[in-house]
């Protein structure tokens, strides 16, 4: 028997969300005093809930394991954030963006999520607009747009390459001055490690106190996880270090169905791996594709000569360039959506054309943009990022091309949620990149920052009180609980473990082996021998975790290397859900690329008769294969189509 | 308007004013000085006539007092400060980073204007309006002759030299610091403010040492 | 070209706020000077650990410029010897073979030392609490086109508003002052019509906080903007100083 229930409103989809606010519960003014929320997290999403829920009167309790609540790694996004407003009059409408949405998803996305999400995507930029944002503006003192990936208007609001710092700060803004207000309490450097529930209802979290190493109970009415997606599970990807999926997973161990965990996007443009002590990957925002061609050298020859150090990209000839993305989808070039482009990139590394010294890399050429706008507008547009860029390569774009080469950026999967953001667990709530809601297969440019503010400024808010309205008779909760007692001796008994392994290899040693593993067999392109390999492989990684770790320190003090370990216990067994799901899923479609569901051009197969579901898949215990439920997309409002950026 | 010792920007407003109020001074004392060059007896009439022990002089006096002993207080105060702003533990390696001289040492370059200040008072202000003023014998009325006197000591030139040389580096961040902190500066003043300080420290101090220089070498009195 | 490089790590040791802290010198083989600074430390780490040690705790988190997380007062220079880089965008060809690298936190009252190199820079939020935003609550405000704002304002705020917080302002003052942190902030406000209906209530607030938690007072070395990573100009802290007397002279 599973749980799922989606709960979307009835009536036409535009209306479906208005519906739902008419009609649900609320909590009035006095009775928000006595409800307690927790909030982990202080991205777009959480920090912007944690705000909004504050400033209607709930005691908030928000949590980061930064030292400040700006860390987050929202603050890296560069590009911008949609919004159907249509300022540049060029046939933009809500429904438009839903459409895009939902079609850059490989249609996998839920019709009312995303048909809500864009309704909301303009009250986001008054709101930001209001909170200070400084948005790049046009002479005329309104506001400018700028396109992006699979979009053929303008929608995307910006300010320089540093947007989701911009929109961050705001929402932290928003949630410092709450803080200031006695409406929300913070408290930074602590790390989740455990939900608690009790009667069925979430209803407080352990968390660990990262420097007194010191396990403390929370309690709530409700809890809301905001804590991103777990793209670090590949080691090697776009994320911050810290960044991590536990939270997730230990709501997904208490009960939480995780949805689509397969469906990860890999980021076409980021600067390539160049060694073993490489810690992360570097994004080079999607928006230098308006100005960008993408290119390989059109002979074997050329490009293994590059390869060798003995030809520089400039003295290749233009007809001896591929431009790929242009030959292979005139429509829309070299803004493609992700998936497309970095399965385009792999396709040409792995046929022999990759350049730079691993083979690894394409190349990126901006001398056609700065012949044609001069080198001040290309300074003005993409000047921070190729600063960027030549700090880290040590080469410049303006005269040599940037190579590139995609890397894992964000999960489209996470935890379930319903139409209301609830999960499977009552009163636990996942918002933002935590959850699988809006992207579907795979996520537009420029629509994280948008789905992570949604959730938190305008959707969360209101549906979470169609939940706490039953709750107002609850009184506030003690920590003394049986409940709160066996989940701390449970995390602490984990810990003793982990603590007494002593052996030989440190965490980041063994995380790069899983990298290596999910990099290899459950990447860009997955075979189902593959997956199995892997899937046999994160076995021997577990072992090796579970018998050959080594953690110097004490686990009563600031020890970042128990941090690290916790963090990888989950990442592997979130590896093996992933192979798990991806095996499942026989087709192609979005981010998940299956070699076998392939067109004869090798494009993307989608089996819509067969796989048109979220696969929700639900913990069964330490030794047990986890159990897949199916939540089915019934499209009523749109027809699925086969992807196309050719015409 | 306690605002002025318990706020930092209040505190800085302080030795703004009070700093920009003895540049003004100093500009008036060395355009004093100049007539020196040209006639002693000059320079006497100023200072017994206009100034002397006239009630506006003693006026005057007591606001410059004032505006030095405040800038005084407030610049130990400001510096005591900021020592333990700093924190107990201090870095090791020492500081690379690249600003003006002047800017890190205006305590040091103070005190020694302060040390001059002393001296300097002790020498002509004690002998001449203090004296007069409490009426204690041997109040001199020839300023010029006092000068010419004092200057003819090599090693007292040189003191002087070397103070105004420090005065030098002391107004040229601060006059441009004065400004930004009643913030009266901008990106498009910035540069301007910087050279203008450095022009007006150039004036005031080349006009004050050009007179010790000048009586030593006997070129002053020239109009006789 | 990039080439391998040996070098010595000389950090700084702290068991925990109140221990004594010291010196430690490590030697580095074989460091290749396309690694970023921070990995060079988690080369460190690894062989810390390898030997049974404790590793060095640094702060950091993006890796990318942009968290403000990291810190590291190197060789004399907040976030190391280059420009307008945060210490992990800095790489070891800035290095030469043989070289000794002293790596010490941020030093300041402001910031009080949690362990190694990383320092407490909760005073910067308390400051962003006191003032540092536009009292609106989610929804109920005008179209965001609404209020035209002139390009120029809007790019000097954005100047102003791309401070990332990392505190090397404060850890490059001669007097531990946070004024260009602050004055970022309040110039961003000052600058858009959203924020001047507070802004004299914000200069107040905000510097009283600074005073509060320690900070010292600028002298206008301008120190700090030779070593913020970003770049923020100090004429946003003369814009401060005329907020704020503005504000004063208005009671």
């Amino acid at each position: 028997m599973n749980k799922i229930n989606s709960k979307i409103p009835e009536g036409p989809l535009a209306e479906k969300w208005s519906n739902y606010k008419n009609h649900q519960k609320l909590v009035n003014p006095a009775n928000k005093r006595r409800l307690d929320v927790i909030v982990v997290g202080t991205g777009l999403a959480g920090a912007s809930a944690a705000a909004s829920l504050g400033e209607m009167g709930f005691n908030v309790l928000n949590f980061c394991i930064q030292d400040s609540p700006r860390r987050a790694h929202s603050i890296a996004a560069q590009g911008g954030i949609n919004a159907a407003k249509n300022y540049p009059n060029d046939g933009d409408s809500v429904y438009r963006l839903f459409y895009d949405t939902i079609k850059g998803g490989d249609y996998r996305a839920r019709e009312a999520n995303v048909y809500r999400l864009a309704e909301v995507s303009n009250s986001i930029i008054d709101q930001c607009v209001a909170q200070g944002v400084p948005f790049a503006r046009e002479y005329g003192g309104l506001l400018d747009n700028r396109s992006f990936g699979g979009a053929q208007v303008s929608r995307t609001f910006y300010a320089r390459g540093q947007t989701g710092q911009q929109l961050l700060l705001g929402a932290y803004s928003a949630l410092s001055r709450a803080v200031q207000k006695k409406q929300v309490k913070l408290y930074t450097r602590y790390e989740m490690v455990d939900l608690v529930i009790i009667d069925g209802r979430a209803r407080g979290i352990i968390a660990r106190n990262l420097v007194t190493g010191k396990l403390e109970r929370f309690a709530a009415h409700a809890v809301v996880i905001a804590t991103g997606g777990y793209g670090n599970t590949f080691f090697l990807s776009t994320n911050a270090m810290t960044s991590n999926g536990s939270a997730a997973w230990q709501c997904y161990k208490r009960g939480a169905y995780f949805a689509n965990p397969c469906m990860a996007q890999i980021h076409p443009t980021c600067i390539p791996v160049h060694g073993e002590f490489q810690s992360k990957l570097t994004l080079m925002s999607e928006s230098l594709r308006n100005d960008g061609r993408i290119w390989v050298p059109k002979k074997l020859e050329d490009a293994q000569a590059i390869r060798e150090g003995k030809l520089k990209p400039t003295e290749i000839k233009e007809e001896d360039r591929d431009y790929y993305l242009e030959r292979r989808y005139p429509a829309f070039g070299n803004l493609v959506p992700r998936d497309v482009a970095s399965r385009a990139a792999k396709e040409r590394c792995d046929a022999g054309y990759g350049v730079g010294s691993t083979g690894l890399a394409v190349y990126l050429d901006f001398a056609e943009a700065i012949s044609r706008l001069g080198r001040d507008v290309g300074e003005a547009r993409y000047g921070n990022l190729f600063q960027m860029y030549e700090k880290i390569v040590d080469d410049n774009p303006y005269e040599t091309p940037m190579m590139i080469y995609p890397a894992i950026h964000y999960t489209m999967g996470g935890i379930w949620v319903d139409y209301e953001l609830m999960t499977t667990v009552p009163g636990l709530f996942a918002i933002g990149e935590a959850n699988f809601s809006d992207h579907g297969a795979n996520r537009l440019g420029a629509s994280a920052l948008m789905q992570g503010l949604a959730d938190g400024y305008f959707v969360l808010p209101y549906t979470i009180q169609n939940y706490l309205a039953d709750q107002i008779s609850v009184p506030h909760f003690k920590t003394d609980a049986p409940e709160f007692e066996k989940a701390e001796k449970d995390i602490n008994d984990r810990i003793d473990r982990l603590m007494n392994i002593k052996g030989n290899h440190s965490v980041d040693h063994i995380h790069k082996e899983l990298g290596h593993v999910m990099w290899d067999f459950v990447g860009m392109g997955r075979d189902a021998a593959g997956l199995k390999k892997a899937i046999e492989k994160l076995k021997e990684v577990k072992q090796d975790f579970w018998t050959n770790l080594r953690i110097p320190g004490n686990k009563e003090t600031l020890n970042i290397e128990l941090e690290k370990a916790l963090r990888l216990a989950d990442f592997i067994e979130i590896g093996e859900l992933m192979a798990h799901d991806a095996l499942d899923r026989e087709e192609s479609c979005g981010g998940h690329f299956r070699l076998e569901h392939q067109t004869p051009e090798g494009e993307a197969l989608r089996h819509a008769d067969q796989f048109s579901y979220v696969s929700c898949w639900e913990y069964r215990g330490e030794d047990k294969d986890p159990v897949m439920y199916k939540e089915a997309l019934d499209y009523e409002f749109i027809v699925r189509q086969q992807r196309n950026y050719k015409s | 308007m306690s605002w002025l010792i318990k706020s930092s920007i209040g505190r800085k407003f302080v030795q703004s004013i009070s700093g920009l109020f003895l540049i003004l001074f100093l500009l008036f004392h060395m355009s004093m000085n100049l007539v020196l060059l040209f006639s002693y007896e000059a320079y006497d009439f100023l200072a017994n006539e206009i100034l002397g022990a006239n009630w506006w002089a003693i006026v005057g006096t007591g606001v410059i007092g004032a505006g030095f002993v405040i800038h005084v207080i407030w610049g130990i105060i400001l510096t005591l400060q900021n020592q333990k702003a700093r924190g107990k533990e201090k870095y090791a390696s020492s500081s690379k980073t690249e600003t003006a001289w002047s800017s890190q040492n205006m305590f040091v370059l103070g005190l020694f204007v302060l040390l001059f200040l002393l001296t300097h008072l002790f020498q002509f202000w004690y002998q001449m309006q203090f004296k007069e003023l409490l009426m204690i014998d041997g109040a001199r009325h020839d300023s010029a002759q006092l000068v010419a006197e004092v200057f003819s000591n090599i090693w007292i030139v040189i003191f002087y030299l070397l103070a105004f040389t420090a005065l030098w580096f002391h107004l040229t961040h601060g006059f441009w610091s004065a400004l930004h902190s009643a913030g009266l500066n901008n990106g498009v003043w910035m540069k301007r403010i910087k050279v203008l300080g450095n022009v007006v420290s150039t004036i005031i101090c080349l006009g004050f040492i050009i007179v010790p220089i000048a009586v030593y070498l006997g070129y002053s009195n020239l109009l006789g | 070209m990039d080439k391998d490089i040996n070098i010595k790590v000389k950090v700084w040791r702290q068991n925990g706020p109140k221990e004594k802290g010291h010196f430690e010198t490590y030697p580095l083989e074989h460091i290749s000077q396309g690694s970023s600074f921070l990995e060079m430390l988690d080369i460190l780490n690894e062989k810390l650990i390898n030997e049974g040690k404790e590793p060095v705790v640094f702060d950091h988190d993006c890796r990318e410029g942009i968290c403000g997380m990291c810190s590291l007062y190197i060789n004399g220079h907040p976030h190391g010897p280059d420009e307008g880089i945060t210490t992990c965008q800095l790489h070891m060809r800035r290095f030469n073979d043989g070289d000794t690298i002293t790596v010490e936190p941020w030093r300041s009252a402001g910031f009080p030392i949690i362990k190694d190199l990383m320092v407490d820079r909760m005073a910067f939020d308390k400051i962003m609490q006191a003032g540092g935003y536009v009292s609106v609550n989610t929804g109920g405000v005008p179209d965001a086109n609404a209020i035209p704002i002139p390009r120029d304002d809007a790019e000097m705020a954005m100047d102003a508003a791309a401070c990332i917080g990392c505190g090397a302002c404060v850890a490059a003052c001669k007097n531990g002052s946070a004024m260009l942190f602050v004055s970022a902030k309040v110039s961003q406000f000052a600058l858009l019509p959203q924020g001047r209906i507070e802004r004299k209530r914000r200069a107040k607030a905000m510097v009283a906080k600074m005073d509060e938690l320690g900070f010292g007072n600028c002298t206008n070395t301008g120190a700090c903007e030779v070593e913020c990573p970003k770049n923020i100009s100090i004429t946003n802290i003369a814009r401060l100083n005329r907020e704020f007397l503005k504000a004063k002279f208005a009671d």
